[in-house]
C-alpha cells in the first residue's frame, strides 16, 4: 500500500505530522488535547453542526470546526485563547438558551453531556433567555420516549438510526427553530419503522430519547404482599451494572447484583441464563431438523430489535427465523409455569420482571405471543441496566460492598454458554457447543469457537460438525445485518445466522449504562470489556455446556417431555408477522 | 432499475392508487437515471403540481417508489419552503412583502385581505378557494404594492379595491 502523505502543522505551537486526510480533532487527540465536541462521534458521519468544537486556524477569518476540517500543510491552529473559550462558552449558552434548564428533574441528570459540557466550558448563568421549544412528549412507543423538547439538534440519532442500523426511521423536519427530530410525518414512534432498539437512547447527549420507564410498576409489586415477585437478569447485565458503581468496565458483579436484587425485596432471583441454556437446546434441535428439511439458514431470533427489524424490512426471511422465544421469552413462560406449579403459587400472583440490555425488550414483552393462553402475560416488567442501577441507588444500596449471592434454583442455574450469549457470536458459540454434540452423538471436544468472537460487526466462518462443513455468519448492527441478508437473497448458502441487533450484541444494548465522561458512546472496545467478563465467567464454570445443565434436565424430564415435545413449542417457541410500516432497505 | 425489495409489484400498485398512473410514470423514469437518490426533489415537484401539495400519503409512495427512507423524504419536503404539506386553495395569493411594497403599503392590503377571507399567512380559505402567503420581491417594484394571483401581477393595489379582486376570482371559481 502506498505510504499516505505527511502533513506538518502546528497545534498549540507544538509541531506534529500526521496523515494527509486527518481533521484536526484527530490530529489534535494525537498530541493529547481533547477539544470540546457535542455532534461528532468518531463512528458517525460528519455534522459540524454544534460548532463547539471550533479552533483557531492562522489566517483564517472565522472559527473552524475541529471535527470536519482537515489538516494543510503549515497550518497553525490555536485550539486554546481566551476569545476561542469564550466563543465556546457563547455557543453552548446559545445551545441552553431555549432548552428546558430542568436539570434536577430530568431522567439524564449526572449522565447529561450537554450538562457536563456546560459545566466544562464554564457557563454559570444565563445570559441569553430565549423563546422555548414546546413540543408534547411522545409516549406512543413501549420502548422509546421522545421528548423534542430537550432535543438540541444535534443529529447522533439520525445518524445512528441510518449509518449503524440501518433503519432510517429519524429525521430533521422542518427548518430554523421549528426544526424536530422524528419519523416520517412526525408520527408516533409507534407507527414508524422503528425497531425500538434504542440506539438513539445511547447516542443522545440529553434526554431528548429515552427508554420508557419500567419501575413504577416493579415498586409497586415489590411492597404488595400478596405478590410473589421474581427476577431475571439477563447474561450482559452482570458485566455492565457495576459501572453504575464507579467500577471498571468489564468487572464481573454476579454476586453483588443477585445480593441487591434480594435486598430489593424480590422473593426469587432468576438467572436469564438459564432461559439462554433452554434456547440452546431447543434451538439446536431446530437447526438439526432445518439440515434436514430446510429452510435455510437459521437466522437467530433472540434480539427483539432485529426480529422487529426483520417483521418490518424483511418479512420475507420470517420463515429462516428460528421460532424459539427468546432467553426471556423462555424464562418467563417457565416461571409462571413449571416455577409456580411447583411452589405451589397462583401463576397471577407471579409478578415477573426481567432486568434487560435492552429496550426492545420492553416491547417483546408486550407481544400478544408473549401472553398465556388465559391472557396472562409472561413477562410483567422490563427494566433496563440503567433503571436496576437507578433503583439500587434510590433504596440507597451500597452495591460495591455488598456480599456475594447466588442465584435461586431451579430457574437461576445456567451453563457458561448461557453467559456468553450477552455478547456478539455468543448465541452462535452456544449453538456449535450443543449442535455438534447432538449431530455426532459423542461429547464435544470444542468448547472455544474463538473465530466467532469480537465485537467487529461482521464475522464468517466454516465450521466442520461430523459430516457437514458448517457455513456461519455473525452479525451485530443491522447494516452489518443487512450485508448478510442481501447474500442470503442473492442465493449465497449459509446454515446459520446470529444477528444481534445492537453494535456489540446485548454488551451494548440500547439500555446500558452510559459510559462515564470521557468515553464516547458506542465504543466498541469499551463494549468488548463487557463481553470479555462474560467469557471468563464461562471459561470460570464447569458447566459450559447447555445440555449438562441439571436443571435443564430436570425441566424436561418432569415438565416438558423432551426437547421439541408439544408442550416445549407451546411454552419456548413463538411465531412471527410481517408489520406495516414497510421499511426502505 | 434494481427494486431491492420482495414487495415491488405491490409498491406500484400501492403508490399507482395514491399518485396516478402518470406521475408513477414520471418516477418510474426518473428512477431510472444515474443517481436515483438526486431525483428526489425533482420528483416532489411533480407531485405538487400534480395535487397543488404533498400529502402524507404522497410522500410515503413517493418514499416506496424511489426506495428513499420516508423520513428522508419526509425532511426534505418539510424543509424547503416551496413544498406545501397542506392542501391548497384554486388560487394562491402571493402578497409581496419585499421592500418597495412594503414601504407603499403591502402590509394594509394584506391586512383586508386577511379580514375578507378570515384566514392568516400559510391558511387556506374554508371553501378552498385561496391560499395566502407571503412573498419576497417578484420584481415588479414600479407596480408596488403588488399582489400575485397564480401567476397573475396586480399592480398598484390599495386595501379599498381588494374586496372587487377578490370577488373577481370567487366569480372564477363558481364557473
Amino acid at each position: 500500500m502506498a505510504q499516505k502523505k505527511k502533513i506538518s502543522l502546528k497545534i498549540d505551537d507544538t509541531p506534529i505530522q500526521v496523515d494527509a486526510g486527518t481533521t484536526i480533532m484527530e490530529a489534535a487527540e494525537q498530541l493529547g488535547i481533547r477539544i470540546p465536541r457535542l455532534c461528532y462521534h468518531p463512528d458517525l458521519s460528519l455534522a459540524g453542526s454544534c460548532r463547539v468544537c471550533i479552533v483557531d486556524v492562522k489566517g483564517m477569518g472565522y472559527y473552524m470546526t475541529a471535527c470536519s476540517s482537515q489538516v494543510w500543510e503549515g497550518m497553525e491552529v490555536q485550539t486554546n485563547s481566551p476569545e476561542i473559550r469564550q466563543a465556546r462558552r457563547d455557543i453552548v449558552e446559545l445551545l441552553l438558551d431555549n432548552h428546558n434548564m430542568d436539570c434536577q428533574t430530568c431522567e439524564r441528570d449526572g449522565h447529561c453531556e450537554l450538562q457536563n459540557l456546560a459545566y466544562a466550558m464554564g457557563v454559570r448563568q444565563r445570559h441569553f433567555e430565549g423563546r422555548r421549544k414546546r413540543f408534547p412528549i411522545e409516549m406512543s412507543s413501549q420502548s422509546v420516549v421522545r421528548d423534542s423538547e430537550k432535543c438540541v439538534l444535534c443529529g447522533r440519532c439520525v445518524r445512528v438510526c441510518a449509518e449503524i442500523q440501518g433503519v432510517c426511521n429519524l429525521s430533521q423536519h422542518g427548518r430554523g427553530f421549528e426544526t424536530v427530530v422524528g419519523p416520517a410525518h412526525i408520527a408516533n414512534m409507534d407507527d414508524s419503522v422503528c425497531i425500538q432498539c434504542g440506539q438513539c437512547i445511547n447516542v443522545c447527549p440529553t434526554a431528548a430519547f429515552m427508554e420508557k420507564r419500567g419501575s413504577g410498576p416493579v415498586w409497586d409489586a415489590l411492597a404488595d404482599p400478596e405478590m410473589h415477585v421474581v427476577v431475571q437478569t439477563a447474561p450482559s447485565i452482570r458485566a455492565a451494572i457495576g459501572e453504575g458503581f464507579g467500577m471498571p468496565a468489564g468487572t464481573a458483579a454476579t454476586g453483588q447484583m443477585v445480593t441487591a436484587l434480594r435486598r430489593l425485596g424480590f422473593d426469587r432471583v432468576f438467572d436469564t441464563d438459564l432461559g439462554a441454556d433452554m434456547t440452546i437446546i431447543e434451538e439446536s434441535h431446530e437447526f438439526l431438523t432445518r439440515l434436514k428439511e430446510g429452510p435455510l439458514p437459521m437466522i437467530t431470533s433472540c434480539s427483539p430489535g432485529w426480529v422487529s427489524f426483520m417483521e418490518k424490512f424483511y418479512p420475507e426471511l420470517i420463515p429462516h427465523a428460528s421460532t424459539c422465544r427468546s432467553p426471556m421469552g423462555m424464562l418467563s413462560a417457565l416461571a409462571k409455569t413449571y416455577y409456580a406449579e411447583r411452589a405451589g403459587i397462583d401463576p397471577k400472583k407471579v409478578f415477573m420482571v426481567a432486568v434487560m440490555p435492552c429496550v426492545a425488550k420492553k416491547f417483546e414483552a408486550r407481544r400478544p405471543e408473549h401472553f398465556s393462553p388465559d391472557g396472562l402475560p409472561y413477562t410483567d416488567a422490563v427494566l433496563t441496566t440503567r433503571e436496576l442501577i437507578w433503583m439500587i441507588k434510590c433504596y440507597g444500596i451500597d452495591f460495591a460492598r455488598l456480599p456475594s449471592g447466588e442465584f435461586d434454583a431451579p430457574l437461576g442455574l445456567a451453563s457458561g454458554a448461557g453467559d456468553i450469549f450477552g455478547i456478539t457470536g455468543g448465541v452462535m458459540e452456544a449453538t456449535l457447543r450443543a449442535a455438534s454434540e447432538l449431530v455426532t452423538g459423542k461429547p464435544a471436544e470444542r468448547l472455544d469457537y474463538t473465530e466467532v468472537r469480537a465485537v467487529k460487526g461482521l464475522r464468517e466462518s466454516y465450521v466442520a460438525i461430523g459430516e457437514h462443513n458448517i457455513h456461519l455468519g455473525v452479525a451485530n448492527g443491522l447494516t452489518n445485518a443487512k450485508l448478510l441478508l442481501d447474500r442470503v437473497k442473492a442465493g449465497e448458502k449459509f446454515h446459520v445466522i446470529e444477528v444481534m441487533a445492537c453494535p456489540g450484541g446485548c454488551c451494548g444494548g440500547g439500555g446500558q449504562p452510559y459510559p462515564p465522561e470521557g468515553v464516547k458512546v458506542l465504543d466498541s472496545d469499551w463494549v468488548f470489556e463487557r463481553g470479555n467478563a462474560l467469557y471468563s465467567i464461562d471459561a470460570k464454570k464447569e458447566l459450559r455446556k447447555s445440555y449438562e445443565n441439571p436443571a435443564v434436565e430436570e425441566i424436561y424430564s418432569s415438565y416438558l417431555g423432551g426437547p421439541g415435545s408439544q408442550r416445549a413449542h407451546e411454552l419456548l417457541h413463538t411465531h412471527y408477522h410481517a408489520r406495516t410500516p414497510r421499511g426502505i432497505r | 432499475m434494481s427494486t431491492c425489495t420482495d414487495n415491488w409489484a405491490e409498491v406500484e400498485a400501492a403508490a399507482k392508487l395514491v399518485l396516478g398512473e402518470k406521475v408513477v410514470a414520471f418516477i418510474l423514469e426518473r428512477r431510472s437515471q444515474p443517481h436515483p437518490e438526486s431525483q428526489l426533489i425533482a420528483v416532489l415537484h411533480r407531485v405538487q403540481a400534480e395535487f397543488g401539495y404533498l400529502a402524507d400519503a404522497h410522500l410515503d409512495a413517493v418514499a416506496q417508489l424511489m426506495q428513499v427512507p420516508a423520513a428522508k423524504v419526509a425532511g426534505v419536503a418539510s424543509f424547503y419552503h416551496f413544498f406545501r404539506l397542506k392542501p391548497r386553495g384554486r388560487f394562491m395569493i402571493n402578497v409581496c412583502l419585499g421592500t418597495a411594497c412594503y414601504v407603499k403599503g403591502a402590509e394594509r392590503v394584506a391586512q383586508k385581505i386577511i379580514e375578507e377571507l378570515g384566514i392568516t399567512w400559510g391558511e387556506t380559505s374554508k371553501d378552498r378557494v385561496f391560499t395566502l402567503e407571503g412573498t419576497r420581491c417578484l420584481g415588479t417594484c414600479g407596480l408596488a404594492p403588488v399582489v400575485m394571483i397564480d401567476e397573475q401581477i396586480h399592480g398598484e393595489l390599495s386595501p379599498d379595491q381588494v374586496p372587487a379582486l377578490l370577488e373577481k376570482y370567487l366569480k372564477k371559481a363558481r364557473e
